[in-house]
């Protein structure tokens, strides 16, 4: 597909423990479409947040491809790599870590702007060009000279917003950009997302473990577990007709608000496997209200079972 | 900070350069302030004191009026060649103010980029240069000085040097250890999503963020040098007999202890308001340079 600004393949991340190898990101293979935000959920530790950083080479993967505008960026040298960064950015969940506190909001944007210096040069264009960024994100002008400590959650994460902005990116890394804020603030800054998105053409991948919050942004979703993929769909698709199991126990975990709303929920038992040397079974075979013989003795293979819908599960026809 | 900034026109908000804010803060701190006028009247003493008194004047000996008490005429006594301790005092700020400041450049300018590299990029460059590190704070300060000063030579500049370099460690040890800690931060990992290069990240971000620790270190050095010089001074390293060294005049003093102490109070109270300075400014300082502090 020629609209594909990112192609991952195989993507993998281990990472060497006392006990073996720690399959964080095991064989994830998705391609998303300019302008389209794919949401990735699943459970803490199920690598999402790894597979955001290793697409951005934070993290370096361990083998894998990741094809974006046409370009393999897993193998270019650190030079190149610097100049390519400029495409891709990320916000980061909490912003009161996220945000060096030396900085003043000026300074802070003014890196991201320092980063396309071919087009604001002498300190007064940078200035300008920070004002004009803190309006995008709807940040008072007035806080320009603030440190981050004196602003609230919801402005702090605006500024990161800004500063991943102003590098003139054409993909974005959400990694839970809101799980840190309060919920009235937190659609604030969805909103500001979407609404940016349709403005600058940006992509964005929106990993989270909200599921309301990926429906409310996402065209497409993908459902992790235990480093892998489990399933893959339109956000409508999915939440009509999820197949995977594990899908279904999380879509039946949303709330509905409503009062005396009742609804049938698909409650998990068992552990968690283990992610360090799992063998070749299904990973979620263990906690699987519907497991047969064959998921304890293969793991099952990703199959597209309608358009666009990929699931890996034995079990379904 | 800034109360009442909401009633301000945007416009009006001023923007101050960093060293300025620091100065606003540090103004506040009386005990700095303190300290900083000390330390400006030190130094001053220092710099311009071999300007108005004449040199002779410092080891000419007066045999006739050896181991006097402190009196209107010699305000801090005599000592047991009849020379005047108070000038004596005074010049030696000269030697002390400049042992301290040199040695603590060196270990500065060795300490903080090795300690950086070595918290930073980990792995094997860490493991090689802590392990050196380790075994070079085996042997005490003031041996390694010697052993330095040994090969170099003895004359107050290498004598600087050497303890510079012996305190060299634990500035490594100190950078390291808060390099580690900024490292991780996620504002690192934002500014290097941004593409920028190592050593700016070092420079600009991770540095700023460990300043406190190697502030509050560098001010105890500062006094801690000073002391590793007298000591040295006594050993007849460096700082020769007749040079008014605030160590050589303590341990000049010495063997008179019990029978005429003025002779150690006077420069060991010199000592003391030197480090004392040092410290409360230093204080002040990482106070100052910490922007949550504020208000």
């Amino acid at each position: 597909m020629a609209n594909n600004i990112l192609e991952v393949s195989n993507l993998k991340k281990y990472f060497k423990t006392a006990r073996g190898m720690l399959h964080a990101v095991d064989d994830i293979t998705f391609s998303l479409e300019q302008g389209k935000t794919l949401g990735i959920v699943g459970e803490s530790g199920c690598g999402k947040s790894t597979t955001g950083r290793c697409i951005l080479r934070l993290i370096e993967p361990t083998s894998g491809k990741v094809v974006f505008d046409g370009e393999n960026i897993l193998a270019l040298n650190k030079k190149q790599m610097a100049q390519r960064r400029r495409d891709m950015q990320i916000i980061f969940q909490d912003p009161f870590s996220s945000l060096n506190p030396r900085n003043t909001v000026m300074q802070t944007i003014a890196e991201g702007v320092k980063v396309r210096g071919e087009k604001y040069k002498t300190p007064a264009e940078v200035e300008k060009r920070v004002r004009e960024l803190m309006d995008t994100v709807g940040l008072a002008q007035r806080l320009i000279n603030s440190y981050p400590h004196e602003l609230d959650g919801g402005r702090r994460q605006r500024i990161g917003i800004a500063r991943a902005l102003a590098v003139e990116p054409k993909l974005i890394i959400c990694d839970e950009p809101v799980s840190a804020l309060d919920v009235s603030i937190q659609a604030q800054i969805l909103n500001l997302l979407k609404h940016l998105q349709k403005e600058l053409g940006l992509t964005y991948i929106f990993v989270t473990h909200d599921l309301a919050v990926v429906n409310h942004i996402s065209d497409e979703i993908m459902v992790m577990y235990l480093g892998q993929m489990v399933e893959k769909a339109p956000t409508e698709e999915l939440f009509k007709n999820p197949i995977h199991p594990y899908t279904k126990s999380l879509l039946s975990a949303i709330p509905i608000p409503k009062v005396g709303a009742r609804k049938e929920r698909v409650l998990l038992e068992g552990e968690i496997s283990s992610p360090i040397e799992p063998g070749d079974e299904c990973r979620f075979a263990k906690r699987c209200p519907n497991h047969s013989e064959q998921c304890s003795q293969k793991c099952p293979e990703l199959r597209e079972v309608a358009p666009g819908h990929f699931v890996s599960c034995h079990n379904f026809p | 900070m800034k109360k009442g900034n909401s009633a301000i026109d945007p416009a009006q908000v001023r923007r101050r350069s960093q060293l300025a804010e620091i100065w606003r803060n540090f103004r506040k701190n009386k005990g700095a302030m303190i300290g900083l006028i000390l330390i400006i009247i030190i130094i001053t003493i220092g710099a311009t004191v071999s300007f108005w008194i004449d040199y002779d004047k410092i080891v000419a000996m007066n045999i006739r009026e050896r181991l006097q008490p402190p009196s209107a005429e010699h305000w801090f006594g005599t000592d047991e060649m009849g020379r005047d301790l108070f000038w004596r005092v005074l010049y030696g700020t000269r030697y002390s103010i400049a042992v301290g400041f040199v040695a603590v450049m060196v270990s500065l300018a060795i300490g903080i980029p090795v300690g950086a590299v070595a918290g930073y990029f980990g792995g094997k460059i860490e493991n090689l240069i802590m392990r050196g590190a380790d075994i070079f704070a085996a042997v005490p300060g003031v041996l390694m000085a010697m052993v330095i000063v040994a090969i170099l030579g003895a004359n107050v500049f290498n004598l600087m040097l050497a303890i510079g370099i012996a305190a060299v460690p634990g500035f490594i040890r100190t950078t390291r250890a808060a390099v580690l800690t900024v490292k991780n931060e996620e504002y690192i990992e934002a500014i290097r999503a941004l593409g920028k290069s190592e050593p700016y990240i070092i420079a600009r971000h991770v540095l700023p963020n460990c300043l406190s620790p190697i502030i509050v270190r560098v001010t105890l050095r500062i006094a801690g040098a000073i002391i590793s010089a007298s000591s040295l001074s006594f050993l007849g390293l460096g700082i020769e007999a007749p040079l008014p060294e605030w160590g050589a005049l303590l341990n000049g003093g010495n063997k008179f202890v019990m029978t005429h102490p003025y002779l150690t109070i006077f420069p060991g109270l010199a000592i003391m308001i030197t480090v004392l300075a040092f410290n409360l400014v230093g204080d002040g300082l990482r106070d100052a340079m910490d922007p949550k502090l504020k208000r």
